[in-house]
């Protein structure tokens, strides 16, 4: 799989992600409050998000490709590192898993208690910005990561169009079914993301830094592959403790419920 | 706190919590595996297995202490 196939799918995978909890928010709006703005909202978040993209892509391929590939491999080696424990974390019982219908009802019961008030062109101000905030909130993870990869892989066209396309699929998915995803597999997609960014990020960070990778491009695979493997260990590992532990800790830690998840 | 100072605060607190995350000793670990590696290339050794054991270091333990706080929380 080449550099741009790899960029293509993180991208797409990290936007569908962002895209799922953004729909259920914005459906959980449009149902309670009406959808006109409820849609203003979405796309003056998306307009948001593409001045984002569009002002700070041009600016980072304007800086010499070894200062930007240090820079924004250490930002996205953080932040892949952070999707990753999160994801670890979900796998293994430490953390509670992202629950789009619990999410879904509880923006459902604050939408309907909320006054109604409009400003300027928009009918319903509390529809608006709650739909707004949802989207680029949501959607700025997703700004950052087409901007960096798109950058450093000299190829922010093909990183819009794999956030593009990921939009497109979960809007198409939300109109047809009109209920939260909530079985999109999101940990496993952001267990993905997560060792994708981690992967470029450590590539690029090392490369900028000064380091000649041994087999250049294709040390990436190698990267990929190492972190893979690394993180289903770190899962099983955490697995193990905590059904080790789960009878003196009671209820503290979350059941185990979801063995499809990650590392089945 | 005046309004600008709350504003400035917010905005440091999400760009902290963006960028950051969860748990700082990762960030500020990788930061410090950066400048190694830069400097262990700057003397010409070409360290290039470094930073990826660098990185899962840091992410087992950053993980070993989530799950201790899990557990005595």
């Amino acid at each position: 799989m080449s550099g741009n196939a790899l960029l293509f799918v993180a991208v797409f995978l990290a936007c569908t992600v962002e895209a799922v909890e953004a729909l259920t928010i914005v459906l959980a709006v449009g149902v309670s409050r009406g959808w006109r703005s409820a849609i203003q909202g979405v796309l003056a978040g998306l307009v948001t998000l593409a001045v984002v993209v569009a002002a700070l892509g041009p600016a980072l391929t304007a800086i010499p490709l070894g200062a930007l590939r240090l820079l924004v491999g250490g930002l996205l080696l953080v932040f892949g590192l952070g999707w990753l424990r999160k994801a670890i974390l979900r796998a293994s019982g430490y953390k509670a898993l992202h629950d789009e219908d619990a999410i879904y009802a509880r923006e459902l019961i604050a939408a309907r208690a909320a006054a109604h008030s409009g400003r300027f062109v928009v009918h319903d101000w509390y529809a608006f910005t709650l739909s707004f905030k949802g989207v680029v909130l949501e959607g700025l993870e997703v700004a950052f990561i087409v901007v960096t990869f798109g950058s450093n892989q000299g190829n922010v066209p093909l990183a819009t169009l794999a956030a593009a396309s990921a939009v497109l699929l979960v809007v198409v998915a939300g109109v047809l079914i009109r209920e939260p995803l909530a079985r999109v597999p999101e940990n496993t997609l952001k267990f993905a993301v997560g060792v994708l960014l981690t992967s470029f990020g450590t590539f690029w960070a090392a490369e900028g830094a000064g380091i000649d990778w041994p087999g250049a491009d294709a040390a990436i695979l190698a990267m990929v592959a190492v972190t893979t493997a690394a993180a289903l260990s770190f899962t099983l590992l955490l697995r193990r403790r905590r059904a080790s532990l789960g009878t003196s800790l009671g209820t503290s830690l979350r059941q185990p419920q979801d063995a499809g998840e990650v590392a089945s | 706190m005046s309004t600008v100072a709350r504003w400035v605060h917010g905005f440091a607190a999400f760009w902290w919590d963006f960028i950051v995350g969860d748990d700082w000793r990762v960030a500020a670990g990788v930061i410090m595996a950066i400048i190694a590696t830069a400097l262990l290339a700057h003397h010409g050794v070409n360290a290039w297995w470094f930073l990826p054991l660098a990185v899962l270091v840091l992410l087992a333990l950053s993980l070993r202490r989530a799950a201790r706080e899990a557990e005595n929380s």
